[in-house]
């Protein structure tokens, strides 16, 4: 079956020539015609339309928008903040780059709509360090706004006012969890909160209620307060409404960003025909689906079960190129959708090598307040670049098991997930190579080997 | 601590942006070290007599997050992306060109001073792996040949000067 079309809302003007990050362009295009009917209504009807929508968090977790506003301690007197989650960081993901790079105006929009459904007087941009450029024209985009009445003190005459201020992190992947991005906004080290009691939406920042969106998320919510939340949940599969933005790289033909209704891509339509299949005289090995974290998939799998469709429950029967690249569908095999970002690895790439590369980030990244993931993640790392580097022994694999499968639902945040699934799963998939790589040590590497870690 | 008259007025403005003044200690230290080109070593104090905290806090933070360093590095800095999507394009190649066209190891000055080369984690750009960022600016599919060309530009700027 062919892939679908592209259907570009976030990405609609993304490399479009002649398309520039200013808000005379942004206007031109129609820009802030929405917050303007948006500031006209009452702010229940649009944190309605979002609830109507389906619309899931595109940050990582997949979790409705909808619901988390709905979560807001609204009865407590103290302002509610609203923080931009720009740290962009989860490696294989690079959506929210482009968006505020070269369609500013498209988040602060979206963002000003948000404040105002959720009557938020403060809201701030949290970018990663490594955006310099990125922070300078959002903080750009955000001055011509006020300047144009659509962000500061009484908003286009409705006596309602926001502000809003970037924050640059300092190059700290952990700050992408919420708790931990609110730590480092209250200029701290971004060691995650406990949940329960610090949840955002009551004890938030400063402890006051907070609403966390991701960069595309908030793009979303601009569509949704134009076209209604009716007519956004018809784009896409029920449950996973809207577009889906992929990010593919690694080894493809053509790896890039890709927008598509959601639920209606596989996996080998994105690969194979979107992404022009794989390298000349290679095949593909192992791609994962959803951010550097999500668990592995091993070309040649199957994944069989029942799943709902409509009200009945169907038979399924899957290769990896079959499984529709939707949150439910990905999480029904055992991975997950994650942010989007699809890595391939093609034939050339040695397991053991891929996974000593993926543990060393972990280990580097994290924050270290928990002791099974900050000694977890170090062992997990230490044992896999010594097996790369130095010796390999035939129980590696079940010593990085148990080292793995002591640290999930030990930790305060969901990083301890993060670093041992990536583990968990390259040796429940590909099991054999590591038992195998004392021996493929023996053989030299050809010369034009890829080093990996 | 010998700071330009306008990184003290921004610093004296980014404070506005938060109801707390302990919140501006990223900020302070970015446009410190945007100045400066290194944290010196009485950032600490400087900043937590700014921001009314005690010297650890500004420490702790100092230590925690990767971009801050307390010690001055060359002229220019590239930072080669380490993570897997730039590594299965090359990555750990291109970072070898550096270190070897301006002759030294990561995370050192070079002989000359004109760059400090290090690894660093994922860049968000894994479309156009392998990706390099120097200074403030991103470079993309930066293979062993154009690592040698992006070196050779550093060099004729040295050069220059």
């Amino acid at each position: 079956m062919p892939a679908p079309e592209q259907r570009r809302i976030i990405f609609k003007h993304i490399d479009e020539p002649g398309y520039t990050n200013d808000i005379g362009c942004y206007l031109r295009n129609g820009g802030y015609e929405v917050l303007k009917k948006a500031v006209a209504r009452k702010p229940e009807e649009l944190i309605d339309e979002v609830k109507k929508s389906g619309l899931r968090g595109r940050g990582g977790a997949g979790f409705p928008c909808g619901v988390k506003w709905g979560l807001v301690d609204r009865k407590s007197g103290k302002p509610i903040y609203l923080i931009v989650n720009a740290d962009e960081s989860e490696p294989g993901t690079f959506k929210d780059r482009y968006i505020m790079h070269q369609d500013p105006h498209q988040l602060i929009e979206g963002t000003m709509i948000s404040c105002f459904a959720n009557n938020v007087k403060q809201a701030y941009i949290y970018i990663r360090g490594e955006m310099p450029h990125g922070a300078r024209i959002l903080e750009k985009a955000i001055a011509e706004a006020r300047a144009a009445n659509f962000v500061g003190p009484n908003i286009l005459g409705t006596g309602y006012s926001c502000e809003i201020f970037v924050h640059r992190g300092a190059g700290a992947y952990i700050c992408g969890e919420e708790t931990g991005l609110i730590e480092s906004l209250e200029g701290k080290r971004a060691n995650p909160r406990i949940k329960p009691p610090y949840f955002p939406a009551v004890l938030g920042l400063y402890q006051c209620p907070t609403i966390v969106n991701n960069v595309e998320t908030l793009c979303h919510v601009k569509y949704i307060a134009e076209h209604g939340g009716a007519e956004y949940a018809k784009i896409g599969t029920p449950g996973n409404t809207g577009t889906r933005i992929f990010c593919v790289s690694g080894h493809v033909q053509r790896p890039g960003y890709y927008e598509f209704p959601a639920g209606t891509i596989t996996m080998g339509q994105l690969l194979n025909e979107v992404c022009g299949g794989p390298l000349p005289g290679r095949k593909f090995k192992a791609v994962i689906p959803g951010g550097s974290s999500a668990k592995i998939l091993r070309f040649g799998e199957r994944f069989k079960g029942k799943r709902k469709v409509g009200t009945e429950l169907v038979d399924y029967d899957w290769g990896v190129e079959d499984v529709p690249m939707d949150f439910d569908s990905l999480g029904m095999i055992g991975t997950m959708g994650g942010s989007g970002g699809v890595i391939v690895m093609d034939d050339t790439v040695n397991m053991v090598e891929a996974l000593a590369n993926i543990n060393a980030f972990y280990s580097h990244e994290s924050c270290g307040q928990c002791t099974p993931c900050r000694e977890g993640s170090l062992w997990m790392k230490k044992i896999t670049s010594r097996m790369v580097h130095g010796q390999a022994r035939n129980d590696d694999a079940a010593l990085l098991k148990s080292v793995a499968d002591q640290i999930p639902g030990r930790t305060i945040c969901a990083f301890g997930e993060a670093c041992s699934w990536p583990t968990q799963s390259f040796i429940a998939k590909f099991g054999d190579e590591f038992k195998q790589y004392p021996e493929t040590k023996k053989t030299a590497k050809p010369v034009d080997a890829v080093a990996l870690v | 601590m010998n700071l330009k008259p306008e990184t003290l007025s921004k610093i004296d403005e980014v404070i506005t942006h938060y109801p707390t003044k302990r919140s501006a200690t990223l900020p302070l230290l970015h446009l410190i070290q945007e100045d400066v080109g290194h944290l010196p070593p009485d950032t600490s104090e400087w900043v937590a007599a700014k921001l009314e905290l005690q010297p650890i806090n500004v420490l702790e933070v100092i230590t925690f997050y990767p971009m801050f360093r307390q010690k001055p590095i060359g002229r220019r800095h590239i930072k080669v992306c380490r993570t897997l999507s730039c590594a299965l394009l090359g990555g750990y190649k291109t970072c070898a060109t550096f270190e070897k066209e301006f002759h030294t190891h990561l995370g050192e000055v070079s002989p000359d001073g004109e760059v400090t080369v290090d690894f660093v984690e994922c860049l968000a750009s894994c479309g156009t792996a392998p990706v390099v960022m120097i200074d403030d600016e991103l470079h993309e599919k930066v293979d062993c040949a154009k690592a040698k060309q992006l070196s050779d530009q550093i060099k004729a700027e040295a050069k220059k000067r």
